[in-house]
């Protein structure tokens, strides 16, 4: 696979009140703010996936990867 | 409007299902004839192309089209993973109901049992209100695979989740530019 350049992180992290009388452990939580609002609209001449890899990941474009499962989070990961 | 589809016997991205977990089944379901599913999303978009303006409509038929890719994607995922399993592991699972009712077949309702209806859809008829209940839908479909990613250890499942996850990032961009599209019809206009 190609490297992509470093991008701006897709997830940002938030904390809730906790209070010591809560029955489970805190917990830091991320929601995902993906490549599309960051950058909703397409500019010209830009990078692009080698096509079998653009099929498998879904976008042509680098800077309109969002990559999930929890171990992509770029080392904020709980 | 002239509409032609030309079905190839073939899914957009390959399928695989390498663990035996009817219970994965359950949660895609949400994505078969759930609110924000692969159905809901396919027949919004290809109802709301009548009404839209021109520059527009080709997107709409297009994503539309899409959908039902995705949805052939997600009824192979499920039936792979309940076409072998018995009345036994179906209750096991969770899938009892489904079984009384439907036996082996697939049926447009979400994970709780709640059949498909209409009224998960919209066509207001009024273009900046349909793109962004469009652009709202991809949202939750795309939070909607995140949460089934969470539940699987399936590489395979996975990596066809994760597929189907960008392309609803992909999605709500192409409908947010459409929004930008419509802004430019005003200043054109001026041009008269
Ligand atoms: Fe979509």
């Amino acid at each position: 696979m190609s490297t992509v350049e470093k991008t701006p992180s897709q997830w940002r992290v938030y904390r809730s009140y906790h209070s010591p009388f809560d029955p489970c452990s805190p917990r830091t939580r991320y929601f995902n703010v993906p490549p599309n609002v960051l950058q909703p609209f397409q500019t010209s001449a830009r990078k692009q996936f080698a096509p079998h890899e653009a099929l498998r990941k879904g976008t042509l474009w680098p800077e309109y990867y969002s990559p999930y499962p929890p171990e992509t989070r770029g080392g904020e990961a709980e | 409007m002239k509409a032609i589809w030309i079905y190839e016997k073939k899914l957009q991205y390959p399928v695989r299902v390498s663990k035996c977990d009817p219970k994965l089944a359950k949660m895609l379901i949400e994505q078969y004839g759930g609110a924000d599913g692969e159905l809901s999303a396919a027949l919004r978009y290809l109802n709301q192309r009548y009404s839209i303006p021109d520059k527009v409509i080709g997107l709409l038929t297009d994503i539309g089209t899409e959908e039902f890719a995705h949805l052939e994607m997600i009824a192979t995922m499920v039936y792979k993973l309940t076409k072998d399993a018995t009345p036994e592991q179906l209750r096991a699972a969770g899938l009892a109901d489904h079984y009384v009712n439907h036996g082996h077949a697939l049926f447009y309702h979400d994970a709780a049992g709640n059949p498909w209806t209409a009224t998960y859809i919209q066509a207001k008829g009024d273009p900046i209100a349909d793109l962004y209940e469009d652009i709202a839908a991809e949202e939750k479909a795309r939070a909607t695979y995140q949460w089934i990613i969470d539940n699987t250890d399936d590489p395979d499942i996975v990596d066809s989740l994760r597929f189907l996850r960008e392309r609803e990032v992909v999605h709500s961009l192409r409908f947010r530019e459409a929004v930008e599209i419509l802004k430019e019809y005003n200043s054109t206009k001026k041009m008269f």
